[in-house]
């Protein structure tokens, strides 16, 4: 792998995050942290989605008639997402019947647009590939991340394992009913947005 | 953007190309994948039935011991719910859902308690017997409206066609944490036992707000912080055991004795 593809690769999920930097997505951030299950299939849905879409728009971005190029990238996205809605349903359908319609909304995630559109439209298909993985994984970083504390504390378990036994089951840990609720990501988000950015003080936007 | 000189025509037939590589890509996906996305649900089904009988504990999970231990116990039957009687047709091809969306095929009902808007003419029903040809347990589908988009699930009830063996729900987008705690095996485990009717035959099965007291024969535990989900599970069960929905069939098959 170049260094050029390696670049790509890291870098979204910390010095360019789309979530936490570039402040894309959040929508089905919200929407599909529940679970880890949850935010793991939709972090590979997103990965898979963007990776490819990027790939096959710089394959064919010297033909894009620009008056058109949006349309195109859409319908290439669309096809995309539809495809990898019906290996879901096809492979996984128990998580296919929870997700189907956010899966079905990566249509309208800001990244994958916005990937295509800066980036795809202008490199080579090789390193828009690694970029579109980089992006899928920079999501899914903050996806996964949220998902952790979620369904940690809202639920008591992490991928369905039992950790904090509920007081429902005759445990001790009473469920943080707000976390189960999809805006408590805001909160989490916030929070690791500030962490970051304490980490990387350059990211801090100057007012 | 383009190297080259844009003109209407090549606009138009980039565009029509991209549509169809799209469109190839997208139906043989679709039509790739169909078999295994049947054979998913029929599997997702099977696996709820056979959990609303009890017997899902004797297999060991796997696909293939499911669909053994159904086919070995399990009878699909199609009945009409206004006549209670059985009627002949396919129940592998029966289709609640795009049945209630068909006006030849179902109807408004006149007291729409569970909120399900069209109910289907025709339903299926599933009788599970034992090792020894006798049916143990009917296994009856059930829809309701719930806080946010209608419930499906599938009660089972003993061969006395009154004492609940179990409530199952297979899908719904209730709140997780809360209304979604109908899927909670300590819920679903209140239910064995409990009576629908009572001795005039009424329906009398209900979710209690604020726990049902000790010995109550039709009253299970509300969810709690659910009270719109709970309701929504009592009037589906007032409604697919009234006069609209299972009872003419209940009646009938007593008289008839179960077999």
């Amino acid at each position: 792998m170049s260094s050029e593809a390696k670049k790509v690769l890291t870098q979204p999920i910390i010095d360019n995050n789309p979530i936490a930097l570039q402040v894309l997505g959040i929508c089905s951030a919200l929407a599909v942290t529940s679970s880890m299950a949850n935010a793991l299939v939709m972090t590979l849905a997103v990965v898979l989605v963007t990776a490819f879409s990027n790939l096959f728009i710089s394959i064919i971005r010297n033909h894009i008639p620009s008056s058109v190029r949006i349309i195109v990238q859409m319908a290439i996205i669309a096809s995309l997402v539809i495809v990898v809605d019906q290996v879901l349903k096809a492979f996984s359908y128990q998580l296919s019947k929870e997700l189907s319609v956010f899966v079905g909304l990566i249509i309208t995630n800001c990244i994958v647009m916005g990937r295509a559109e800066a980036f795809a439209m202008k490199e080579k298909p090789g390193v828009s590939f690694w970029d579109g993985i980089g992006n899928g994984l920079g999501y899914g970083f903050i996806l996964i991340t949220v998902a952790f504390f979620r369904e940690l504390l809202g639920f008591g378990t992490l991928f369905g394992y039992e950790i904090l036994p509920l007081i429902q089951n005759d445990g001790w840990y009473q469920a943080n009913g707000l976390l189960v609720l999809p805006f408590s990501s805001f909160f989490i988000i916030g929070f690791i947005i500030w962490a970051i950015r304490q980490y990387k003080p350059e990211q801090v936007e100057k007012d | 953007m383009s190297s080259n000189k844009e003109t209407f025509g090549k606009t138009v037939g980039f565009v029509f190309i991209v549509c169809l590589v799209c469109a190839a890509l997208v139906s043989v996906s679709a039509i790739q994948l169909k078999p295994l996305q049947i054979e998913n649900k029929l599997l997702d089904q099977q696996t709820k039935i056979l959990e609303a009988s009890d017997l899902l504990s004797t297999t060991d999970g796997s696909s293939k011991a499911i669909k053994a231990t159904f086919a070995k116990f399990v009878e699909a039957k199609m009945i009409d719910l206004d006549s209670g009687e059985y009627i002949e047709g396919n129940p592998e091809l029966f289709d609640e859902r795009r049945n209630a969306r068909d006006a030849s095929k179902s109807d408004k009902p006149k007291d729409d308690i569970a909120g399900i808007n069209r109910r289907s003419h025709d339903a299926v029903i599933y009788l599970v017997r034992n090792e020894a040809g006798k049916v143990e347990t009917v296994v009856l589908p059930i829809v309701g409206s719930g806080l946010w988009d209608l419930m499906y699930g599938y009660v089972g009830l003993e061969a006395d066609l009154n004492t609940v063996r179990s409530v199952v729900y297979s899908d719904h987008k209730e709140t997780p944490g809360l209304g979604a705690e109908v899927m909670n095996p300590k819920w679903k485990a209140l239910w064995p036992g409990k009576k629908i009717y009572n001795s005039a035959g009424e329906v009398k099965a209900n979710l209690v707000k604020g726990g049902a007291k000790a010995g109550d024969m039709h009253g299970v535990d509300a969810l709690s912080g659910a009270t719109l989900t709970s309701n929504g599970v009592t009037r589906t069960l007032q409604f697919w055991f009234g006069e609209e929905g299972y009872a003419t069939f209940i009646a009938k098959l007593r008289a008839g004795g179960v077999n």
